[in-house]
């Protein structure tokens, strides 16, 4: 019993991560009925800007404070790259053969990991230790600093998210735009610009977390973003593509499953659950668990 | 009589579907102005094009006596040109108030209070069902709330299609009653229909309109007098 929920707060702890990261497919697609393959590149951007400012800020105390500040650099330089992708490379295309727009999507996705390589460098990093760190017992359980930080991150990212998109007046025009463009245009609503906001938010969370995964792992390398990116696709597509709380739960339980695998049967089936998952979804429920059944959009 | 909205010889096409070939119409201050046709006549088109939701192949749309080409459809919007869409599309994921809100998006004047108290007493059953999903009102509440939705956005001139479609003959009646009511307020009305009959009724002027061409047009107790209109349109 004890090991089971080890095990669940280990899988939760992950699949956090998922959640973060499958809230950006989710919500781009919501807006825009793309699939943004680069948004595991962008996460894989965030954890090395981490990487960089932390660098810089070594030699001070590991601190919550200057932990919080690396996360906070990260999500705003890539909510600008999300931005930056969204302009030049989609929005040129917008207009174009839903085909066009996917491979635009592929190609971000290749140059992002092969300028990475070029600038960051093709080797693993090893990321510095940023908090102080410790580990707490609990009713039989370890768990470590850098789980309780991911989860509490991530439940105040999500907490925060979702009263921006319930209760602000760019929340509800998301909204309004990911049911139906022309109807928001038809409202005053600057389309574009939401378009920009939901890169840029999807992009900051998918810093943070690379941020976090960064800070327990702690390795990165300029191709981590494919493996994640994957699976945090295939939790948006679980959790039913276009629904916040469907990216959530999807994360959750992909990241839950995964460990639990791990720590079952045994670790070569690490990734092969989530595609296994992904593939019992597409004939069983296409739509994904909190995912509406849509038209086509025209 | 100076035309606040008026379109000149508008071409559009989809592809090798060419949908209007040089539609040319006006809207002048005080007017309810009707397009009728058949379906696919290019009625939509001619509505999304003066939005400049489709690109228009030749011809030019003037709004307040300036040409649209280089605005934004939300800044056409914002500069009160309004259209209610072809099969309402209300907002189905977000309640009641907040299509309405929507709808004042980009109002940045005082008058939002006072639009949505209009829109309260003009469609009580909107003020009851605020709370609720859009997605769950029944078709002529969601064309309530789609014409509710343009009010909000303060119009200058509103645009509305096919706003009966679908819908009971007493839904289409309190339909109409609210179309008059909004142009009685000082806004001008192009009106879409299918549904002749009433839109000859409801309006001062009317353009019949033809596989993408005018085929006629003048006053609309002239129009409805027209045998072949007659014929086609009012089923005599
Ligand atoms: N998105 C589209 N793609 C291709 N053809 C279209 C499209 N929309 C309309 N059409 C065609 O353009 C013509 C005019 O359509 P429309 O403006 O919707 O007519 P109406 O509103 O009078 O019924 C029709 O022949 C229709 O098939
Ligand atoms: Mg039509």
């Amino acid at each position: 019993m004890t090991t089971f929920l080890q095990q669940l707060v280990n899988g939760l702890s992950l699949g956090s991560i998922y959640a973060l990261i499958a809230l950006g497919y989710t919500m781009v697609y919501g807006v825009l009925r793309l699939i943004n393959f680069a948004h595991g590149d962008v996460y894989m951007v965030g954890a090395y800007v981490g990487y960089y400012v932390s660098r810089r800020l070594q030699g001070r105390e590991p601190s919550i404070g200057s932990a919080l500040l690396v996360m906070l650099v990260a999500m705003v330089v890539c909510g600008i790259l999300g931005i930056l992708i969204e302009r030049l490379a989609y929005r040129p295309v917008r207009r174009e053969a839903r085909l066009t727009l996917l491979i635009t999507a592929i190609g971000v996705s290749l140059f992002i990991e092969n300028a990475a390589q070029l600038v960051f460098g093709p080797d693993p990093k090893f990321f510095p230790s940023l908090a102080p760190r410790a580990d707490f017992h609990f009713a039989g359980m370890r768990l470590t600093s850098e789980q309780i930080t991911v989860i509490a991150v991530s439940v105040l990212l999500m907490v925060l998210l979702r009263f921006f998109i319930l209760k602000t007046r760019t929340g509800k025009a998301m909204r309004a735009v990911s049911f139906s463009l022309d109807a928001a245009k038809l409202m005053g609503i600057s389309t574009d610009w939401i378009i920009s906001v939901t890169f840029a938010l999807g992009s900051a969370l998918a810093a943070a977390a690379g941020v976090l995964i960064a800070m327990q792992i702690p390795k990165i390398d300029p191709l981590m973003g494919i493996p994640y990116g994957l699976k945090a696709f295939v939790a948006a597509v679980l959790g039913g593509i276009g629904s916040v709380p469907g990216a959530v739960l999807g994360g959750l339980l992909i990241g839950t499953s995964e460990v639990m695998v791990v720590g079952y049967l045994s670790s070569t089936y690490r990734d092969a659950i989530a595609f296994g998952i992904l593939i019992l979804v597409l004939i069983l429920r296409p739509q994904g668990l909190l995912g509406r059944v849509q038209k086509e959009k025209v | 009589m100076s035309a606040i909205l008026e379109v000149r010889d508008l071409s559009v096409s989809y592809g090798a579907i060419v949908a209007l070939k040089g539609v040319s119409l006006s809207l002048a201050e005080g007017e309810i102005v009707t397009l009728i046709g058949a379906n696919g006549a290019g009625k939509t088109t001619t509505l999304r094009a003066i939005m400049g939701l489709v690109r228009t192949a030749g011809g030019e749309v003037l709004y307040r006596g300036a040409p649209t080409r280089s605005s934004k459809t939300h800044q056409l919007v914002r500069d009160g040109l309004v259209l209610v869409p072809e099969g309402r599309i209300v907002f189905a994921n977000l309640s009641v108030q907040e299509n309405l809100e929507m709808g004042a998006y980009a109002r940045r004047d005082g008058g939002v209070a006072a639009d949505l108290d209009r829109v309260c007493a003009l469609f009580p059953r909107l003020k009851e069902r605020r709370r609720q999903t859009a997605g769950t009102l029944s078709g002529g509440e969601q064309q309530m709330l789609a014409i509710g939705r343009a009010m909000m956005s303060g119009p200058k001139v509103l645009l509305l299609d096919e706003p009966s479609l679908g819908l009971a003959p007493i839904v289409v009646h309190a339909i109409f009653e609210a179309i008059r009511e909004i142009h009685r307020s000082g806004v001008p009305v192009l009106l879409v229909e299918q549904n002749a009959n009433a839109a000859l009724r409801h309006s001062d002027r009317a353009y019949v309109l033809e596989t993408g061409r005018v085929a006629l047009e003048g006053p609309s107790a002239e129009v409805a007098a027209n045998p072949k209109v007659k014929e086609a349109y009012l089923g005599e």
